[in-house]
């Protein structure tokens, strides 16, 4: 790439700041040079932001309906899905599972709690609550 | 005691030793800190899912840049790991009130000065400590321009955050560095090893052999029972580990293709400068790939899904075609 291809798009995913790319100068030697953002790059960023955003506000909606726990909905606010809160918490799969069940999670011990609550660094107070809006 | 500078870099890691390298008095550049310790590689991992999706990366494994130094450069490391945060912390104080300057692993989501849309839980992000102020921990992170500042509790979450890769409060700095180094003797070995990376890979999906793998996956896509919102997110995410992912362009092609530039320099060899052009063609085919698949995704190309799907995967045969020349190319230059 030549230093003059190098793409500055001020993408908004990088919220003002810049990063650094490697291209040649006019004489073929190689520089660091600052990009601002590539369009490419950001809107592929943020098409998975979006859904990320889209399995929270769902798992809001149902858990609103009664049809799964705040668990899950906390869980996709923090960027996780279920192999990673899974491996983070070290709870079985099955359990993590169950316990987006509403009935089952409403009689969850505090220690149980508390391991989700280090995990997604939230308190347990936020964690047994669905928040008014997504 | 000597001041520390800050110094952007395209990819954390590199970032970072080539930095802590330099500040014990060694100067070493990124691309040089990436290319002696043979990082560039390329791996698609279906068993590793990272929000569904299967991993691919562009460069050998986190940690590896920093675990290369003493073996390649006989630089003295100090590497340690915590079994508790308590441990870490109090580690990590006496350190910086020491004056020392230190690199350590953490979870790039729990970092709040790291713009919104690029926190996501991975445990390989490194950063800089050189100093601390109050509550506020003072923080070079070399994939931005500036240096920051990082809170305490901030800082101990991202340190011993848990799942894949988890870091364990890994702490690290070059405790003594030689004062010059032997490029003659160590640029076609790393070299050497890097080929073993690219050209002959123990797994199928590694190497020259996994880009051709991942040319075929995308042929896949056609059929696949959710297509219509799986493919969009598929192609933006290989879009998104190629360049989101702090490689300086191209998946670290640009940035191995500055180091094999710098070595041919070093060592005044043409066939290094030929091979970083080279190189670079690479790299630039990469770079329209990731044009072409997310143009493809937004549908402002008018041609069938098929021969679209064709197009893309026939650029990644392209690349593996480009790239496999380069490293025959580096494969004479190693062994004579």
């Amino acid at each position: 790439m030549d230093k003059q291809s190098v793409p500055q798009d001020h993408s908004s995913t990088y919220e003002g700041l810049s990063k650094l790319l490697y291209a040649m100068d006019e004489n073929g030697k190689y520089v660091g040079v600052r990009s601002t953002g590539w369009e490419a790059e950001s809107f592929s960023t943020e098409l998975a932001v979006a859904e990320m955003n889209n399995q929270r506000d769902d798992a809001w909606k149902r858990a609103r309906e009664g049809k799964t726990s705040a668990l899950e909905y906390h869980m996709y606010r923090k960027r996780m899905d279920l192999d990673t809160l899974v491996m983070i918490t070290g709870l079985w799969r099955w359990r993590v599972h169950r316990h987006f069940k509403p009935s089952i999670y409403a009689k969850l011990s505090e220690k149980v709690l508390s391991r989700y609550a280090d995990a997604l660094g939230v308190s347990i107070v936020e964690l047994r609550q669905l928040p008014s809006h997504p | 005691m000597k001041e520390f500078q800050h110094q952007q870099a395209a990819h954390c890691e590199s970032g970072v030793v080539s930095a802590l390298v330099s500040h014990a008095g060694l100067e070493l550049s990124e691309p040089m800190a990436f290319g002696l310790a043979s990082a560039l590689a390329f791996a698609y991992i279906p068993i590793v899912k990272l929000a569904g999706m299967p991993l691919i990366s562009y460069r050998m494994w986190p940690g590896a840049i920093m675990r290369a130094m003493p073996k390649r450069l006989g630089v003295a490391m100090n590497i340690q790991k915590f079994g508790s945060v308590q441990q870490g912390t109090e580690a990590l104080d006496a350190a910086l009130d020491k004056g020392q300057v230190v690199g350590l692993q953490t979870c790039i989501y729990w970092l709040p000065y790291i713009p919104d849309q690029f926190r996501f839980h991975f445990n390989g992000h490194n950063i800089i400590v050189y100093g601390r102020d109050g509550n506020d921990y003072l923080i070079s992170d070399p994939v931005f321009e500036m240096t920051t500042r990082c809170s305490r509790e901030a800082l101990i979450k991202a340190r011993f955050a848990k799942g894949a890769l988890q870091p364990k409060g890994l702490m690290y700095h070059p405790t003594s560095v030689p004062s010059q180094i032997n490029y003659k003797v160590m640029i076609p070995k790393v070299i050497k090893a890097n080929y073993r990376n690219m050209m002959q890979p123990i797994f199928p999906m590694i190497g020259i052999k996994g880009i051709r793998y991942l040319s075929k996956q995308i042929l896949k896509l056609e059929k696949h029972a959710d297509r219509d919102r799986y493919l969009p997110l598929y192609l933006t995410h290989i879009v998104r580990m190629q360049e989101e992912v702090g490689s300086g362009g191209a998946g670290f092609r640009f940035l191995y293709a500055s180091f094999l530039q710098e070595a041919g320099t070093l060592l005044n060899n043409e066939t290094l400068q030929q091979a970083a052009k080279e190189l670079t063609d690479a790299g630039d085919e990469w770079r329209r790939f990731a044009l072409r698949a997310t143009k493809m995704v937004r549908g402002r190309e008018e041609m069938s899904l098929n021969s679209l799907l064709n197009s893309l995967s026939d650029t990644l045969n392209l690349v593996a075609d480009r790239e496999a020349a380069v490293w025959k190319r580096l494969r004479n230059f190693a062994i004579d």
